[in-house]
C-alpha cells in the first residue's frame, strides 16, 4: 500500500467542493439533489480514508450508515420533488416560491 | 504498488466525471456520470481495503438510487436541455470563489490538525482478520447495535413518507395558481416562437 491516505483525502475535498458548487449553481431540483449525493459520498470516501488510516473499522461503519441514511433521503427527497412538478409543472427551484413572504 | 496505479488511473476520472456531472445541460447524462463517479469511489474503497462497501457502493448507489434518479428523470420528461445559467450571471462566478475558498479551509484544516503524512498507511490485515465482512459484522453488531435498529425504522418511515406524498387524492386539483402549461406549439412554429 504505498498511496498515502491524504491522496484521498485531496480526492474527497475535491469532490465535496465540486458538489458544493453544484448545489449553489444549479437551478433544477434533481440536479441539486444529485449533487447532494456527491457531497455525501466525498464524505464517504474520507470516513473510509481515516478509518483504513487508524486501523479502526468504526469509519466504515459511519460510512455504511450514511448510506443508509441517503437511501431514504433520496426516496424522500425524489418523492417531494415530484409532487411539487405535479403542482408547479417545473422543477425548477427558483419556482417553488410559494413560501416566499 | 497496484494500489499506486489503481488509485491515479481512478482519480482523475472520479474528479473529471464529478465536474462534468455538475456542468451537464441534460439531466440525463448528469445521470450517467454520476454512476462513473460511483463506481470509481467504489473502487477507491476496494483500494482501502473494504471490500463490503465497494460492493453496497455498487448495489445501493449505482443500482438501487440511480435507478430511482432515472426513474424521476424520465417522469419529469427527458428531452429538456436545462440551461445553466439564465437571470443571475453573477451567481456562477461566486459559486466558484465559495468553491475555491472551501477548498482552501478545508486543506487548511487539515494541515493545521494531522498534516500530509506521506507516510505509508499501515497494515490493515489484523483489522480485516477473518473477512472484511465478518470483521464489519463485529463492530455493527456489537458496538452500534441500536443505531443499526433505528436504521430499520428510518427506512421504513421513508418507504411511508414517498408513499404519502406519492399519491393522487381522489378529486384533487391538478395544479395551483399557475398558467396552463403552454401547449405544444406545432413544428412549423418552431423556429418562429422562440
Amino acid at each position: 500500500m504505498r498511496t498515502p491516505i491524504s491522496y484521498f483525502l485531496v480526492v474527497s475535498v475535491l469532490l465535496f467542493t465540486v458538489g458544493t458548487v453544484g448545489v449553489l449553481i444549479r437551478k433544477n431540483a434533481l440536479l441539486i439533489f444529485m449533487s447532494v449525493e456527491l457531497q455525501l459520498n466525498a464524505v464517504n470516501l474520507a470516513l473510509v480514508a481515516f478509518s483504513r488510516q487508524l486501523g479502526n473499522l468504526t469509519g466504515q461503519v459511519l460510512a455504511f450508515f450514511s448510506m443508509v441514511v441517503a437511501a431514504a433521503e433520496v426516496v424522500v427527497g425524489l418523492a417531494i420533488i415530484v409532487s411539487l412538478y405535479r403542482k408547479r409543472r417545473s422543477a425548477d427551484v427558483d419556482d417553488a416560491s410559494l413560501l416566499r413572504g | 504498488m497496484a494500489d499506486w496505479y489503481a488509485f491515479w488511473v481512478t482519480a482523475p476520472i472520479s474528479v473529471l466525471s464529478a465536474v462534468a456531472m455538475v456542468l451537464a445541460r441534460n439531466a440525463v447524462h448528469a445521470a450517467l456520470l454520476l454512476v462513473v463517479n460511483f463506481f470509481t469511489l467504489a473502487v477507491f474503497f476496494l483500494i482501502l481495503g473494504s471490500p463490503f462497501l465497494f460492493v453496497v457502493q455498487i448495489i445501493v448507489y449505482a443500482g438501487a438510487i440511480m435507478v430511482l434518479f432515472l426513474f424521476v428523470i424520465m417522469l419529469l420528461g427527458v428531452d429538456q436541455v436545462i440551461p445553466l445559467r439564465d437571470q443571475m450571471k453573477a451567481q456562477p462566478v461566486a459559486a466558484v470563489l465559495l468553491g475555491a475558498g472551501l477548498i482552501a479551509e478545508i486543506v487548511l484544516a487539515v494541515r493545521i490538525s494531522i498534516g500530509f503524512s506521506h507516510k505509508v498507511l499501515p497494515d490493515f490485515r489484523s483489522v480485516n482478520a477473518g473477512g472484511n465482512v465478518q470483521a464489519l459484522a463485529k463492530v455493527l453488531f456489537n458496538s452500534y447495535f441500536f443505531p443499526f435498529e433505528v436504521t430499520s425504522i428510518l427506512l421504513i418511515v421513508a418507504a411511508i413518507g414517498a408513499m404519502l406524498h406519492g399519491r393522487r387524492k381522489i378529486g384533487e386539483e391538478e395544479t395551483i395558481d399557475v398558467p396552463e402549461p403552454a401547449p405544444i406549439p406545432a413544428p412549423a412554429a418552431e423556429g418562429t416562437a422562440r
